[in-house]
């Protein structure tokens, strides 16, 4: 596939899509916190809003800042266009508003961030979009669900919570096979450790808050189109192929080519579903992003020194990593995933939910919250916070065991943390 | 709109405007590997301003059918058959690298049809280095990448572009890699043994404007200068930073000029 630019990885992360402001000089992408932008003249302003000419009409479908952020990503992507979005779930919610209308279907891995599966599973169907979960492993499986009115592939690089390794070139054949675009959200991996497009996918979706931003001090979410995918072939995408009257009759395939579906989500979906990123947002993940390849590289560093400490662990039941020879996908992981399967793995706590109780309150390097991909390590017992109201069997059905404990490693000196989860293992048995 | 020339059917887009035999037309000439959406916001522009627009796909480029014709005078022949199933008697021209050749070719072997010409992106000879063509020829990824590459400047291969949110550099891969097998090879082709000498240029009479990217390095600045030096009545927009890719990397620059001339 692609390798477009003479610029590589880390470059491009600190520099792709901004140039120095051309009226301050300044080296820094400024902040430009205005909701509108001055028209140069009338035919300019009416060529604006006509698609004629380039620029900025107003920070919901664009703005100078957040336009910096988007082109990184899609510079990191190898993807022809990105699209920033308020969260992860706006960008989620974009790509699919902008191809799925009601009456279709979705089939999705059903190893999932639990936000997309309340989209996927509860409301969605309220507007009459269907979605059928399957096995991540099981590319058949996602085949046999595939119906006449399927619109959308989806899964996530890395599954949540078991980490299964999503099979992109398999998937996408499946998807493609049947003129299906798939989506991946590649959240866990960021294009540093995972580049979907390169392997087939069609669009990716982040959500910005985790390791691309690191900080943890903002949400924010990004949703890029490689450009691949032939949405007038397929002839299953009206909203792509067929003139828009909330348009003018534009035909967005007709008119931008690979630029087709990028184009009609900014032109439609950030003007009518308005979850459009604040300039100051995109300014702190643009901050996240120039540093991404050094903070991934120690991320996974970490990570795979946690992962050797808590295996020597006797109050460790079991533990569930890519990088585990152990792991079902660790073949899979080597191929796609060849710089690291990210910082975010759970594992057992002997003990079960009350043992789970104590070791989360014994860390104190370890935060205790329901994020992940911070800077800082962060740990969540999903059993006595997300999921309490779970009982024991409900729990094992959505693939929690009461002593789960999922870890995301941050970027603290290896020592402090392995030291801090030493002593929540040994209080959790007290 | 589809229409037919050859027999072959043949795409054109028109800005989404419509065509009204009373207006002045607009006529796009692609490039190399390329396809009318190059042109997609300068189209948009002129059919709203109330021209007729045709933003073609030359045969076996982009939604158009044919085989790949692979000397520029055949294109340009083409392109007049094009015009006559048009019934566009008088059109500004406006022709993009490989397009600038045939539109230079066009206006010089039948500049009745013409009434100003925008190159964009020219030179005359235009050779093709040995390590594109080859891996064009062996339909290689490649060309695409070298291409590519080589067609934006330095600091667009960055990006920074005036379009938001759209990647310059991917945007322009992703269209060649939509050409079809040996199309790319035999544009590169028709480019490098395309042997006309400046002299070509001289006989253009008709007003012409000519844009120069300073850093262009598949059709130098230095090139583009000596075609616009030789056309008696032209106009040159020198753009910087920019490379070959001017729609890409300057397009509110370039349709103020085309807004000039036409």
């Amino acid at each position: 596939m692609a390798k477009p630019s003479n610029f590589k990885f880390d470059t491009l992360s600190l520099h792709a899509g901004q140039r120095p402001d051309p009226s301050t000089g300044a080296r820094a992408t400024p902040i430009y916190q205005s909701a509108s932008f001055v028209f140069r003249d009338t035919d300019f302003a009416v060529g604006l809003f006509n698609i004629e000419r380039a620029g900025h009409v107003y920070s919901r479908l664009s703005n100078p800042t957040t336009a910096v952020l988007e082109e990184r990503i899609a510079a990191l992507e190898n993807g022809v266009g990105g699209i920033a979005t308020a969260s992860g779930q706006a960008a989620m919610h974009l790509a699919i508003a902008t191809i799925v209308s009601s009456g279709d279907h979705i089939v999705a891995s059903r190893s999932i961030y639990g936000g997309t599966h309340n989209l996927l599973a509860y409301t969605l169907p309220r507007f009459g979009i269907e979605t059928t979960f399957v096995d991540p492993r099981d590319s058949n499986a996602f085949k046999k669900a595939i119906r006449g009115n399927t619109r959308l592939v989806f899964g996530e690089i890395l599954g949540n919570p078991g980490l299964e390794v999503f099979n992109i070139p398999d998937i996408a054949e499946v998807a493609h096979a049947a003129s299906l675009p798939l989506l991946v959200d590649a959240t866990f991996a960021t294009p540093y450790l995972c580049k979907p497009i390169d392997f087939g996918a069609d669009l990716v979706m982040h959500s910005a808050t985790k390791f691309l931003s690191g900080h943890g001090v903002v949400i924010g979410g990004l949703l890029v189109d490689g450009g691949t995918f032939d949405w007038e072939a397929s002839g299953k995408f009206p909203t792509l192929s067929e003139p828009y009257d909330g348009f003018h009759n534009l035909n967005f395939s007709e008119e931008f080519g690979p630029a087709a579906f990028i184009t009609r989500a900014r032109k439609e979906g950030l003007r009518d579903f308005g979850a459009c990123m604040s300039p100051t947002t995109a300014f702190q993940i643009l901050q996240g992003i120039e540093t991404l390849p050094l903070r991934m590289q120690r991320h996974v560093e970490n990570t795979h020194g946690v992962i050797e400490f808590l295996a020597e662990q006797e109050e460790v039941e079991w533990l569930n990593h890519p990088v585990l020879e152990s792991h079902p996908d660790h073949q899979l992981a080597k191929s796609l995933l060849p710089k690291g399967c990210g910082a975010v793995f759970s594992f057992g706590i002997k003990g079960g939910r009350d043992a789970g109780i104590k070791f989360i309150e014994s860390l104190d390097v370890f935060s205790h919250l329901a994020n992940v991909g911070d800077a800082k390590s962060l740990v969540i017992h999903p059993a006595s916070t997300t999921h309490h109201r779970m009982d024991a069997d409900a729990l094992e059905k959505a693939g929690i065991s009461e002593g789960l404990i999922r870890l995301s490693i941050g970027l603290e000196d290896i020592t402090d943390l392995t030291a801090d989860l030493k002593r929540g293992l040994r209080s959790s048995q007290k | 709109m589809y229409f037919e020339v050859r027999g072959e059917k043949t795409y054109c887009s028109n800005g989404t405007g419509s065509i009204d035999p009373n207006r002045q037309s607009v006529v796009f000439v692609h490039g190399a590997g390329l396809d009318h959406s190059t042109f997609v916001l300068a189209s948009r522009h002129f059919a709203r301003q109330k021209f007729n627009v045709y933003a073609i796909d030359l045969p076996a480029h982009g939604r158009s059918d044919g085989a790949a014709l692979d000397s520029i005078s055949e294109l340009a022949k083409w392109l007049r058959d094009a015009l006559e199933n048009l019934e566009i008697k008088q059109t500004s021209l406006i022709g993009y690298s490989m397009g600038s050749l045939i539109c230079l070719q066009f206006a010089a072997d039948y500049p009745e049809y013409l009434r100003s010409m925008a190159l964009v992106g020219t030179s005359i000879p235009m050779p093709v280095s040995d390590p594109l063509l080859n891996a064009a020829k062996d339909n290689s990824h490649e060309a695409f990448d070298m291409a590519n590459t080589w067609s934006h400047s330095k600091i667009a291969q960055l990006g920074g572009n005036e379009n938001p949110g759209i990647s310059m550099m991917m945007s322009g891969q992703r269209l060649l890699e939509a050409s079809r097998e040996d199309v790319f090879f035999a544009d590169l082709k028709a480019c490098n043994e395309f042997t006309n000498s400046l002299e070509l240029a001289e006989q253009i009479t008709i007003k012409t404007l000519v844009f120069v990217g300073d850093q262009d390095q598949m059709t130098t600045p230095v090139k583009a200068l000596k075609v616009a030096e030789s056309i008696p009545n032209c106009e040159v927009i020198y753009l910087s930073p920019a490379g070959h890719a001017m729609f890409s990397e300057h397009p509110n620059a370039v349709l103020d000029g085309l807004i000039k001339i036409i």
